[in-house]
């Protein structure tokens, strides 16, 4: 494997990615591409999931290491899961987003993951959360990630509006991740996105081929 | 917790007091040549078919340049219904392994269930990850249990994938086009292992690191069939391991016999005490 690995700064497998969380009116819209790399050059999984569910209404893109990632997820459903069960009652998004903070805050030094998390809950309705490299947490209406989100900045900050209905939410979550699949070598495969509103969860998969094409595709 | 000495860390299993001791060592070098340990420099593979898994794997162990052993068992095992391919360095995979196998058996014993696969994979996952990547194990394992035919790799930062089809090593990539083309999903048994064998084929024409024979393992909801070697390689060699030769293989031209005259000089007695 070692021939895989050139000089990266993050060692092993890298989600190396674009993720993305929108609310809209009544929901959230989280997605991600389906990519993992090695090194910059070889894509060691091109279907991997980067949506992970970490609580029955509470979803989390990860980007960065994928074992790092991996790993803190993990803890992260555990605590939850936990901390249901002695409140007797769903969690919070902003606890989900919380547990993922203290896990990357407390360990920096030793982990390379960044979160955004996206969920519904009965107190703040949907809510999207974005725990960075370091541990910062921030609350947000729309937020990107990875390294495929420095090629959409323009077309998020353009095109997002809030209170929009869930299928044009749907439209601009898709599109902004087939043009950052576009020009991000690091990024691509198939969209994963997840819906989330009150009534519950829908999963919605866009393969590579059937993704939006732009001007000169 | 009553199964908790599965989920517990081992105080015996790994120790990393030698860390230390190596980088220093590494110092006393100068920057020049460490000594590289023994690699098993691979090509493995794996394929979910319809009635299960099939596992295959060369079977050289290389030490830089030396084939350490040509017939070297790649594909260990995990549970009567879990077996797990392994890359990377042979004595991590081997280790990691025997460790993720006798912590299955104790669970089995214990609550009376058979292990999953999706267990083992957990399992590994926590060990590796802990390590940050210092045990250099890419594993491939490949179960059958009561929720299907799965197939995982687990890397040696920790890292988790569940595949349908899959291979590693230094061969994965000569290996990986052959996956590529030929796999479908739920194939039949026989193009299954038609299909790995010709992947590792692959990888050992086009890789160094990997040659000798092709080992395949199938498993399915009826068993495991672990067929060593599925397939030798065509270059083999016909030595004979003995090395003693018949008198009279050397044929004899001249005999000259010269008897050696001795004179006794001193002679000395001690008696042995036999009593």
């Amino acid at each position: 494997m070692e021939k895989h690995c050139t000089n990266s700064q993050v060692k092993g497998v890298s989600t190396g990615t674009t993720i993305l969380a929108a609310t809209f009116d009544g929901g959230v819209v989280i997605g991600s591409d389906s990519r993992a790399s090695m090194g910059g050059e070889y894509v060691s999984s091109k279907t991997i999931n980067k949506v992970i569910q970490v609580h029955d209404q509470i979803f989390c893109c990860m980007a960065g290491s994928l074992a790092d990632a991996q790993a803190v997820t993990k803890a992260a459903k555990f605590h939850l899961s936990f901390h249901s069960v002695q409140m007797e009652s769903p969690p919070l998004v902003i606890s989900a987003a919380s547990v993922l903070k203290e896990l990357c805050y407390k360990n920096k030094d030793e982990l390379q993951a960044g979160f955004i998390t996206a969920g519904w809950d009965r107190k703040k309705g949907p809510q999207v959360y974005v725990v960075a490299l370091g541990g910062m947490l921030m609350s947000q209406p729309v937020t990107i990630g990875g390294s495929g989100s420095t090629y959409i900045y323009g077309y998020v900050d353009a095109k997002y509006k809030p209170n929009m209905s869930r299928d044009e939410c749907l439209q601009f979550a898709t599109n902004a991740l087939a043009l950052a699949m576009g020009r991000d070598n690091v990024s691509g495969g198939v969209a994963h996105l997840v819906v989330i509103t009150e009534t519950g969860v829908e999963h919605v998969v866009v393969p590579g081929n059937k993704l939006p094409k732009f001007h000169d595709e | 917790m009553a199964l908790s000495n599965v989920l517990e860390t081992p105080a015996a299993g790994f120790n990393f007091d030698n860390a230390a001791r190596n980088a220093a060592l590494e110092g006393l070098f100068d920057g020049g040549q460490t000594p590289k340990p023994l690699k098993t420099g691979t090509t493995i593979a794996g394929v979910v078919f319809k009635d299960g898994v099939v596992l295959g794997a060369d079977t050289r162990a290389t030490s830089s340049e030396v084939v350490a052993d040509k017939m070297c068992a790649k594909i260990h095992y995990i549970a009567p219904n879990i077996y797990c391919c392994g890359a990377g360095t042979a004595a991590d995979t081997e280790k990691t392994t025997d460790l993720l196998s006798s912590n299955l058996t104790i669970f089995s014993l214990n609550s009376g269930r058979n292990p999953r696969v999706v267990m083992a994979v957990n399992i590994l996952q926590d060990m590796l990850y802990r390590y940050h990547g210092q045990i250099g194990a890419n594993l491939i394992l490949g179960g059958v249990d009561c929720t299907g035919n799965h197939l995982y790799t687990v890397g040696p930062y920790g890292s988790v994938n569940k595949v349908p089809y899959l291979s590693m090593g230094s061969g994965d990539l000569a290996a990986l086009g052959i996956l590529e083309d030929g796999f479908k999903h739920d194939l039949e048994l026989e193009k299954a292992k038609e299909l790995v064998c010709a992947a590792i084929h692959a990888g050992i024409m086009s890789d160094l690191g990997s040659g000798n024979n092709i080992d395949i393992c199938v498993i399915t909801r009826e068993g495991v069939d672990y067929i060593r070697p599925y397939q030798e390689s065509e270059y083999k060699d016909n030595r004979k391991m003995k090395y003693k030769y018949r008198p009279g293989t050397t044929a004899v031209l001249t005999e000259k016999v010269v008897p050696l005259k001795l004179e006794v000089v001193q002679e000395t007695v001690q008696q042995m005490d036999t009593a």
